[in-house]
């Protein structure tokens, strides 16, 4: 096994915690991919901000309805069951608690639960869309990221430097080298790949990774 | 007999006036009335107004046509959204970094629910979201069952513009899959609520069961058949310059 899990490695190792039958919005970029890798006989229905629950994959090139889109402005095709609804009553599902579960990206991410994934600062035309409603709405809030940044720094923390997108929202994240569930304001180590000691595990995490319990190995299929 | 239809598009945009609000409809490209912010434009062409304008959307605009043509002419002093980024967001991006346009940044489901909340009468309400960030600044916090809350104001607007898909010619309104989006919030926070539809038919023709916004919210319609659709003219690479 390498060192590291690839985005779709890691997007396949979220997609197996996804129960059947569950609501789930998946953040814009890299999470749209947890789609892709939904395990057999399970069915999600997926949420998209602008207005259409239950959509599919991606019309072929040249068969794309660009009133029929998602939350990243990619075209959509619909699946049987699907609904239309406007921004509110979208919102509704987000605030509301009625998502099982939201999948986002990540900058940061703090012990603590709180995440930082809209701004990297000052510079530049801030945009938040959706990200600071969906960390308050859905059952369980989960980031999928790699565990350091390109620049090898670590982007689990014990406070988030970059603004925040909410407060105590996080409650697992899964790395490139790990899944961890945040529990009391800690990092619980659940899995990590098995050529990872926790030492090396703790040498690129910015805060103190707890053991709870057995600690799995992070076993993905190479895809 | 009510009748809201009016004959043409200028006719349509008729009396927004200068420093006005105005909220349009869409979501990227999905739903963006793109006729009825061309013939804004074209007045403004013709006669150096409106402008001034704080346009409220959830983007601001992509490329050279709709929002971000309105933009680039000079109209628009204030953009009010969630996501002023897009394909091609050169037309906001440029004018924001001179300094030359304001932005009030909102997340997307609060701009959601302000607007609802300014078509229903609600001054003010709680939301969770954006507690304890940059975003909550000076805002009201209060605590309902343990958990903290960030009050929000209603967001009204002097006029929308809004794409229908059937209108009946009393103003009840179908929309196209996810072109509705923000459209029925914004037909009631308007007090001037314009709608562009792909067909007019006449009272009963649409079934009440179908009515997705009411024709109370609306006060124009005016035919727009064969409507261009955003996200196709920006990869045409159209400009409306």
């Amino acid at each position: 096994m390498s060192t590291k899990l690839s985005n779709a490695q890691i997007a396949w190792r979220a997609a197996q915690d996804i129960e059947d039958g569950a609501y789930v919005n998946l953040g814009i970029g890299f999470p749209e991919m947890v789609a892709k890798f939904q395990p057999p006989g399970r069915q999600a229905i997926f949420h998209t901000e602008n207005g259409v629950l239950n959509f599919g994959e991606s019309p072929a090139e040249g068969e794309e309805d660009w009133d029929l889109i998602n939350a990243g402005k990619k075209a959509i095709t619909l699946k049987p069951g699907a609904a239309f609804f406007h921004h509110a009553d979208s919102f509704a599902m987000v605030r509301g608690g009625h998502l099982d579960v939201a999948i986002l990206g990540a900058y940061e991410v703090a012990e603590t639960g709180d995440l930082a994934n809209w701004s990297t600062g000052p510079k530049g035309v801030p945009a938040v869309g959706g990200a600071m409603d969906l960390v308050h709405g859905a059952k369980r809030v989960a980031v999928i990221t790699d565990h350091v940044t390109k620049d090898g720094k670590p982007k689990l923390v014990k406070r988030c430097s970059l603004p925040l997108t909410g407060v105590a929202c996080v409650t697992r994240v899964y790395t490139s080298l790990a899944v961890i569930d945040i529990e009391n304001q800690r990092f619980v180590v659940r899995e990590k790949l098995a050529g990872l000691t926790m030492e090396d595990l703790q040498a690129v995490t910015g805060a103190e990774l707890v053991v709870n319990g057995a600690v799995a190995d992070l076993s993905v299929p190479e895809l | 007999m009510m009748d809201k239809t009016v004959p043409d598009l200028a006719a349509a945009v008729a009396g927004i006036a200068d420093g006005m609000s105005l909220m349009v409809g869409g979501f990227g490209g999905s739903g963006a009335p793109i006729e009825l912010i061309h013939a804004l434009i074209d007045r403004f062409r013709a006669t150096g107004s409106p402008t001034r304008l704080t346009v409220i959307n959830n983007n601001a605009g992509n490329g050279r046509i709709g929002i971000a043509a309105m933009i680039d002419a000079g109209m628009v002093d204030k953009m009010v959204c969630s996501f002023p980024r897009s394909a091609d967001p050169r037309a906001f991006t440029e004018k924001y970094l001179a300094n030359q346009i304001g932005l009030e940044l909102v997340p997307q489901g609060t701009l959601a629910e302000r607007i609802r909340a300014g078509g229903a009468g609600i001054p003010a309400f709680y939301t969770p979201t954006s507690f304890g960030t940059d975003l909550a600044e000076g805002k009201p916090i209060a605590e309902f069952e343990g958990r903290s809350y960030v009050q929000e104001r209603w967001l009204k607007a002097d006029a929308a513009l809004i794409k229908a898909e059937l209108a009946d010619t009393m103003g009840n309104l179908t929309f196209r899959k996810a072109a509705r989006n923000f459209s029925p919030l914004m037909a009631a926070a308007a007090v001037l609520t314009i709608v562009q539809a792909s067909r007019i038919v006449a009272p009963g023709e649409i079934d009440p069961e179908q009515v997705v916004t009411p024709g109370i919210f609306v006060d124009r319609i005016v035919e727009v058949a064969n409507a261009q659709q955003e996200e196709a003219l920006m990869r045409m690479g159209v400009a409306y310059a």
